[in-house]
């Protein structure tokens, strides 16, 4: 049966049970793969597309799926002119929908590669990608590339959804070569929670519902209970960050420190640091709107009072004393470039990163090749290039890793002279500036990425006296960074 | 303040979400921008966003002004639950009317809804915000109101001539939002962008907020025209002589000018009655809208006028 009969047990109810926080996921796949009928079938199915906006749907299409009388449901995603004109997704489009067990947001990802830039904007913050292939054809090296894109910006889960399952008669070994491709690149990624489902999405079977007719041989979930039981990232049990957004001083008698909790939990009379200050001070209130709070957590906006007078400003970061961020001059990150001038070298940009705005110069190393996966060295990165690079900053910076904490290891590059975002980037570690013992000009050469103790203790060693020399002899490649 | 909120449960994590991006929305406008304003239509849209705001920058007060384009053809006890709003919290309003409407005297009846609005919205939008120099202004507009909104940016870029150009927006990535721009230009901000319909309403029950009473069902006198049901309470709406007023059961899913906003027939007369019709709604909340009926894309295409 297709999903529409089926669905009814879906369809709101006025008491919704949202105990689980919303998941955002984002939508990949290329235009014939069918991913706007699936995202289509997705919110018809739910009941979010309302009877009028279906009328515009079936007066607009030009190919309605009469067969199934359900309307064209690309029209209902690709919001734009120019898209409706050209029958591409060019933009990221944000779609809402729930069920009684959680609420969701859909961000559907444009698939050719001249857009990379839009995949990886939605990628950001989301906790899972749907990767929607066509089961005649299979893995493509575009869904290997947004793979590899939506690792790269975090995301953990993958769902492989094989569609037009139909289309070749349901046929299980075919549909379990495909998924076993996947996983096995996958897996070479370091993406460990995939799961592949056979839908067919203009059919309805297994998307919403699971379809025990023609599938009876898949065991798996339905794609929306794939969702509604995927894991949201929880950072309440790492340390304690709040950058401040803005001082709060109503009267005289009141200053307190605004901005949301981004890691860990707080509560009053705990210990803190300020940074990069690193004075101390114990929080006094958490002050919220509704009423004094006696604790907060990661994600919540809150105001933080302390017990004593220090000199905080916006940028500042309110730490937990025993697990730190990172602070420093030189990190290490990958990028990825949005804008369609490159990235380039020895030129100033403005970084923002959790509320904290400095100066920075970007030394990019090397680029992916997403037919290979292998990284090649680079001077500049280009228009949709991911690849790493060194940020060196003339003032302090302070970053957790991405992999840590995405909220402090996220950012992104804005050129001082038109002010478009260049890029967004996550921090991978900080790089220890080593310098060169004996050299008679000022050039630092990056040598290591580990923590300060162990690389003076290494610096200090015979071993490396020895190895010194010889690297003196070697000449470098693309990693001298002038100061 | 916050004594009118007594002890209350916590907000679902849904709804705890979509609060507390918000207000990290507010707070780092108004740390990043010199002038930023909150767009008030005194809806219900514009209600959440005030109440977030207050939340925001509690115990301070709001740091910047609210703007009311006033077209002079809103619902009368629109203007009235306005002033009262404003009197209650001790906020700063603005109230603009485009002064062509005067001068030229437009109307919704005889210039047509597309150049009404244009001259008396978006015109007038424009002006205000040129005439206060703002450089961010919040709005109440969600992704899920209509397809050319769902692409729209949390902060949406401006052109010094307020216009939006939909294919060449900055990207946005994480939440770290790019508020650089040069003098002339400026943002829109949208701190509502994830919220649905049924969030606001589900929302504007958990919190307690102040909603206009046209939103609730009650016997009205109201008079059909063009397929909708138009409030006859106004003594500037001229009957034509088959036109005739019938009282029924109606609300207001959405508020506007009065000759452009449709009622609709509802017997929801509470906050559980409207949440629980608008769960079962089959027809979207903008259909009411005269304007987005306009031509295909009309939405896109007042977007990029400066239309909100």
């Amino acid at each position: 049966m297709s999903g529409l009969t089926l669905t009814k047990e879906l369809v709101a109810t006025s008491e919704k049970n949202r105990k689980l926080s919303p998941l955002k996921f984002i939508t990949c796949g290329s235009v014939d793969d069918g991913k706007s009928t699936l995202i289509g079938r997705l919110l018809w199915d739910s009941k979010a597309v309302k009877s009028d906006q279906a009328e515009k749907l079936y007066r607009d299409g030009r190919r309605n799926n009469s067969e199934l009388n359900l309307p064209e449901f690309a029209l209902l995603l690709d919001g734009l002119q120019a898209e409706r004109e050209q029958g591409i997704t060019i933009d990221v489009a944000y779609r809402y929908f729930s069920t009684d067990k959680r609420s969701f947001i859909v961000v559907d990802c444009p698939g050719h590669e001249q857009y990379t830039r839009n995949m990886a904007t939605g990628a950001t913050k989301a906790d899972l990608a749907v990767l929607l292939v066509d089961a005649r054809i299979g893995i493509l090296e575009q869904t290997k590339r947004h793979t590899m894109i939506g690792s790269m910006m975090g995301i953990k889960q993958f769902i492989l959804a094989v569609n037009k399952i139909d289309l070749i008669d349901y046929d299980r070994e075919r549909f379990e070569h495909i998924a076993r491709e996947f996983s096995e690149f996958a897996l070479s990624l370091g993406i460990t929670n995939i799961s592949s489902i056979p839908i067919s999405a203009l059919k309805g079977e297994n998307v919403v519902n699971k379809d025990y007719e023609n599938m009876a041989w898949y065991e798996g979930n339905s794609l929306l209970e794939t969702l509604e039981l995927a894991n949201v990232k929880s950072k309440q049990s790492v340390g304690l960050r709040m950058p401040v957004q803005r001082v709060c001083r109503p009267n005289e008698s009141f200053r307190g420190y605004q901005g949301t909790l981004v890691g860990g939990a707080v509560k009053p009379g705990d210990s803190v640091i300020i940074l990069p200050s690193e004075k101390t001070a114990n929080i006094l209130q958490i002050v919220t709107f509704d009423l004094v709070r006696n604790a907060a957590v990661a994600g919540d906006a809150v105001t933080l009072v302390l017990d004593r007078n220090i000199d905080i400003a916006r940028g500042d970061i309110i730490s937990s004393i025993e697990a730190k961020p990172m602070m420093g001059y030189h990190f290490d990150a990958n990028v990825i470039v949005l804008s369609e001038n490159a990235l380039v070298p020895n030129k100033y940009y403005w970084l923002k990163s959790a509320c904290r705005r400095q100066k920075v110069m970007v030394e990019p190393y090397s680029a992916v090749d997403f037919r290979t996966g292998l990284f090649h060295d680079v001077e500049r990165l280009e228009l949709n290039n991911i690849g790493k690079v060194k940020l060196h900053f003339d003032e302090i910076a302070i970053f957790d890793s991405y992999e840590e904490n995405d909220d402090m290891g996220a950012f992104i590059i804005i050129d001082p002279e038109n002010n478009h975002t260049v890029a967004g980037g996550m921090i991978s570690s900080k790089s220890e500036e080593i310098r060169h013992i004996g050299a008679d000009n000022n050039d630092e050469f990056v040598l290591l990425s580990m923590p300060k103790k162990v690389a003076e203790k290494l610096q200090n060693s015979e071993i490396y006296k020895l190895l010194e020399e010889e690297i003196k002899q070697i000449p470098l490649q693309g990693k001298i960074s002038k100061s | 303040m916050s004594e009118d909120i007594k002890q209350k449960p916590p907000l679902d994590p849904h709804l705890k979400a979509l609060e507390n991006e918000a207000i990290f929305i507010f707070r780092e406008v108004a740390a990043e921008f010199e002038r930023p304003v909150l767009l008030y239509s005194v809806g219900k849209d514009s209600a959440v966003l005030l109440h977030l705001a207050r939340k925001a920058f509690f115990p301070g007060k709001i740091p910047f002004p609210l703007l009311h384009i006033d077209t002079g053809w809103k619902f009368k006890e629109m203007i009235k639950f306005r002033d009262g709003i404003v009197k209650q919290y001790g906020l700063d309003l603005v109230a603009y009317t485009n002064p062509r409407a005067k001068t030229e005297e437009i109307t919704p009846f005889t210039h047509g809804s597309a150049i009404y609005t244009d001259i008396m919205k978006t015109q007038a939008l424009r002006q205000a915000l040129d005439i206060g120099e703002y450089d961010a202004a919040f709005g109440g507009a969600r992704r899920d109101e209509e397809p050319a909104r769902a692409k729209e940016r949390i902060y949406s870029f401006r052109t010094a001539n307020h216009r939006w150009d939909p294919r060449n927006q900055r990207p946005e990535l994480f939440n770290i939002y790019n508020g650089m721009i040069k003098r002339g230009e400026s943002v829109r901000v949208f701190p509502l962008s994830n919220w649905t319909e049924l969030d606001i309403w589900r929302y504007i029950k958990e919190e307690n907020i102040p909603i206009v009473s046209l939103y609730f069902s009650k016997k009205r006198p109201v008079v059909e025209r063009d397929g909708m049901l138009i409030l006859a309470e106004d003594e500037r709406l001229k009957l034509a002589p088959n036109e005739k007023v019938q009282y029924l059961d109606v609300r207001f899913r959405t508020l506007g000018c009065f000759p452009l906003s449709g009622a609709v027939r509802s017997k929801a007369r509470t906050l559980d009655d409207i949440i629980a019709e608008i769960d079962s709604a089959t027809i979207s909340e903008r259909e009411g809208r005269m304007i987005d009926k306009d031509q295909a894309a009309s939405m896109e295409m007042k977007k990029r006028e400066g239309y909100f």
